[in-house]
């Protein structure tokens, strides 16, 4: 194998492939990346069993090849290397990089023992990439981090026809956003539970080069993503997630609404005095919202915000680290909070305006704190 | 005093017991905000409906109002009250600073409430002096501080120091020498002891007994008779002995419980059901503390006495032997394939927080609050029947149900 590609291209291409790999590979060979050079194009994958990476670059190809080599060294050599163009040359069991008058000889692995990736399944439909980002982003901060709870650490995407609902929770907050796609086959009716850190990744490195290409597998174990070349696929996570949504309340008689950042800025201080995340509590008056945190003993905290507020005043204590990543995903001017009472779950919405309505295509629930008697 | 060493007696290094008892503790410390209320009666408690008087001052009980009584009687005996709420975050922000006082006489300290305490001075004679100038030490520094006053009562053995600083409430101190004590307790009425309530006086009075002198002329055959065990109490508390020493209370640092198994087992099922038992001890442990756990540990020890631990610490602390559980679970399948069988294992709650003082997180999964409801139900059945009459489903041995339990819990 011989082929001719420019340093940035490869770069970029080792990188993202190679973050895919696992730490810990469960066999050797999937430390590797598999490295293909065909027909004007080289392929370059990752896998790990549960997830698999797979892009084409463009490059001079000598001679056609595959080879198996280390991804994480593959990808140090490459950021390191100067800008210019890289040849790659196997030599017996051992590879070649040059670039410049740096090279590097390394050993690789027998491509043959590798396994077969997964095929990316059939197409369902596309997806904004900047839509889908942030969607993404708004509903992984509910996802549950404890391994213990493996259902939890995923976001389930609901799609009905060309709307997809994406869904998270650790069982103190709730998120839920609203996002339109473009399915191949109208009225399609599927649902899948995605780990939020895949979900993550993929919203990252494919949300910003044009539409994402989402494909659901019939057996409902994988789903693949593709842009830009790039094509990642991924096993789902196993089990019943809860059913959620019944969470959200029925009628919230109370409603206050608060100019966004300044909210965010208050939380943030306030909450300095708030040491192991003891909570925040905002009480909400007619016009007027006052924080405050912080306990008799130790430091405390006071800040007043204008707010307008419809129905009963109500004081309700919240966790400021589950709040503040509530709020820092809200991105209108104004934030809305609806309750039923002090002990149930508050609900956060997005507002443009201080006396117009609320959206509801995201909204955060999030439990309160019960303060000690 | 014409002894030989006339300043050694009247020193009675030989009382070394004080209770500390402070005046009128909720009304002195609403008085330090509100000093124009000094000299009048004043009653914290709530206004209002069936609210009891908390506290009330010298004045107020002048007129017969006393504490725990009903607020509207005591309004009718001194309708002039000044009635304030209650501010017990003040109360207890004071109290701390009353311990602390405590804490730099003697490490020996022994609270019984918010505002009293027993110390045994002993050991603090010789930079402090003799008990008494030690508790007008604590007089002084109480009413210089916290502007608040206290009664100490000073004595041999704690139930009489604390009828001494009954004694010479308000604002007082009275030392009991050791060989007085027995004449200056003969000189009181029954209810003066320890453990005599109402019904016993009543009971006492039947047979004539009205005062300590009575008690301790009545051979305790007879007053076991009366009283069943506690009599033996009684005459012993009348002849002024009482072997019961200051006990400070020690904070707790963990609650847990380890189960060695009669023989090693690999059984990831049989180790998992060991752990939810294990659970349930340590949880219920928690509750009775008041208790709540931030951080849980399993332990593990192998075939060949190697010993592991691994901790994880949660996001909101509990005091739930599901949750306890599953975080010991999860803990266990964390360690993925073990390298042999295991001898002990063991779960411990860490990190432990005061309830009363926690905030708790409530959780959207209406199970946590099911769960929660359902071991406090578990903890009523235990207090009335017994640790082993309602357990969880899979703890039930199949044909040995007296052997449930296993060994009890070890605890640090």
């Amino acid at each position: 194998m011989k082929f001719r590609v420019d340093r940035d291209v490869l770069a970029e291409a080792v990188t993202w492939t190679a973050r895919s790999l696992s730490p810990r590979p469960p066999v050797p060979v999937l430390s590797g990346l598999l490295i293909k050079a065909e027909a004007g194009t080289v392929s370059l994958a990752s896998f790990d069993y549960e997830i698999s990476a797979r892009l084409e670059i463009p490059a001079e190809i000598a001679e056609e090849g595959t080879i198996l080599v280390s991804g994480r060294l593959l990808a140090d050599i490459c950021r390191s290397l100067p800008s210019a163009p890289v040849d790659v040359v196997t030599d017996g069991s051992k590879v070649t990089l040059s670039c410049r008058s740096s090279r590097f000889n390394l050993a690789t692995m027998p491509e043959n023992d590798y396994p077969e990736l997964p095929a990316l399944p059939e197409l369902s439909g596309t997806i904004s990439g900047e839509a889908f980002s942030k969607a993404v982003s708004q509903v992984i901060i509910a996802a549950s981090k404890d391994d213990t709870l493996p259902i939890l650490t995923g976001v389930r995407m609901e799609i009905e026809d060309d709307l997809i609902t994406l869904l998270a929770t650790d069982r103190y907050r709730l998120a839920l956003r609203e996002v339109p796609w473009k399915p191949l086959t109208p009225g399609m009716s599927t649902s899948a539970l995605v780990k939020a850190k895949t979900l993550n990744e993929v919203a990252k490195t494919l949300g910003g080069s044009g539409d994402i290409n989402i494909a659901f597998s019939d057996d409902s174990e994988l789903i693949g993503f593709e842009s830009g070349g790039r094509r990642t696929t991924s096993l789902l996570v196993d089990g019943d997630y809860p059913k959620i949504r019944s969470l959200f309340p029925d009628s919230t008689p109370i409603h206050a609404t608060v100019e966004t950042t300044a909210l965010v800025e208050a939380v943030r201080r306030v909450s300095l005095v708030a040491e192991r995340n003891t909570p925040v509590r905002l009480a909400f008056t007619d016009g007027q919202l006052t924080l405050d945190a912080g306990t008799g003993e130790d430091a405390q905290a006071s800040e007043a915000l204008e707010a307008h507020l419809e129905g009963d005043e109500i004081t309700v204590a919240f966790n400021p680290h589950y709040l503040s990543e509530g709020l820092s995903v809200i991105e209108t001017p104004y934030v809305r909070f609806s309750f039923t009472s002090a002990p149930k779950p508050a609900m956060i919405t997005a507002q443009a305006e201080l006396n117009g309505e609320d959206r509801d295509d995201y909204r955060y629930l999030v439990m309160p704190v019960r303060l000690p008697s | 005093m014409d002894t030989v060493e006339p300043s050694k007696d009247s020193e009675h290094r030989n009382c070394n017991i004080l209770h500390v008892d402070m005046d009128a503790f909720y009304v002195s410390v609403e008085l330090l905000s509100a000093p124009r209320l000094r000299g009048k009666p004043v009653i914290v408690g709530f206004p209002s409906g069936r609210s009891v008087v908390l506290s009330a001052s010298y004045e107020a009980r002048a007129f017969g109002v006393r504490s725990a009584m009903p607020m509207a009687a005591a309004m009718r005996l001194c309708p002039t009250a000044v009635v304030v709420e209650p501010r017990h975050s003040r109360y207890s922000e004071v109290s701390r600073q009353l311990m602390a006082i405590f804490s730099s006489i003697t490490d020996l300290v022994e609270p019984l409430s918010v505002d009293e305490a027993f110390l045994d001075v002993a050991g603090a004679m010789r930079r402090l002096g003799p008990p008494r100038t030690i508790g007008e030490h604590i007089r002084t520094r109480v009413h210089d501080e916290l502007g608040i006053t206290a009664s100490v009562g000073i004595a041999a053995t704690k139930f009489v120091a604390k009828i001494a600083s009954t004694r010479s409430k308000p604002d007082g101190l009275l030392l009991i020498p050791k060989e007085e004590t027995v004449a200056y307790l003969h000189t009181l009425p029954v209810n003066a002891l320890w453990g005599v309530g109402a019904k016993t006086v009543e009971a006492l009075a039947r047979l004539g007994i009205h005062t300590v002198a009575d008690v301790a002329a009545t051979p305790v055959q007879a007053l076991q008779r009366v009283l069943g065990k506690s009599g033996e109490q009684v005459h012993r508390l009348a002849w002024g002995t009482d072997p019961r020493k200051v006990t400070p209370v020690r904070v707790e640092k963990s609650i847990g419980a380890e189960e060695t198994f009669a023989e090693d087992t690999g059984d990831d099922a049989q180790l998992k059901r060991e752990l939810l038992r294990l659970a349930h001890r340590t949880a219920a442990r928690l509750r009775e503390a008041g208790l709540l756990s931030r951080t849980v540990a399993l332990k593990l020890r192998y075939a060949d006495f190697s010993t592991i631990s691994r901790s994880r610490t949660l996001s909101s602390p509990v005091d739930s032997a599901q949750l306890l559980y599953a975080t010991a679970v999860g803990l266990l399948d964390g360690l993925g394939p073990r390298p042999m069988s295991v001898r002990l294992i063991g779960l411990r709650a860490e990190q432990l927080e005061n309830a009363g003082q926690t905030a708790m997180q409530l959780s959207l999964d209406r199970r946590d609050d099911n769960w929660r409801a359902a071991e406090q139900a578990l903890d009523k059945v235990s207090a009335k029947f017994g640790r082993q009459s309602l357990l969880p489903a899979s703890l039930i041995r199949p044909g040995r149900p007296d052997d449930a339990g296993g060994k009890p819990p070890t605890g640090t």
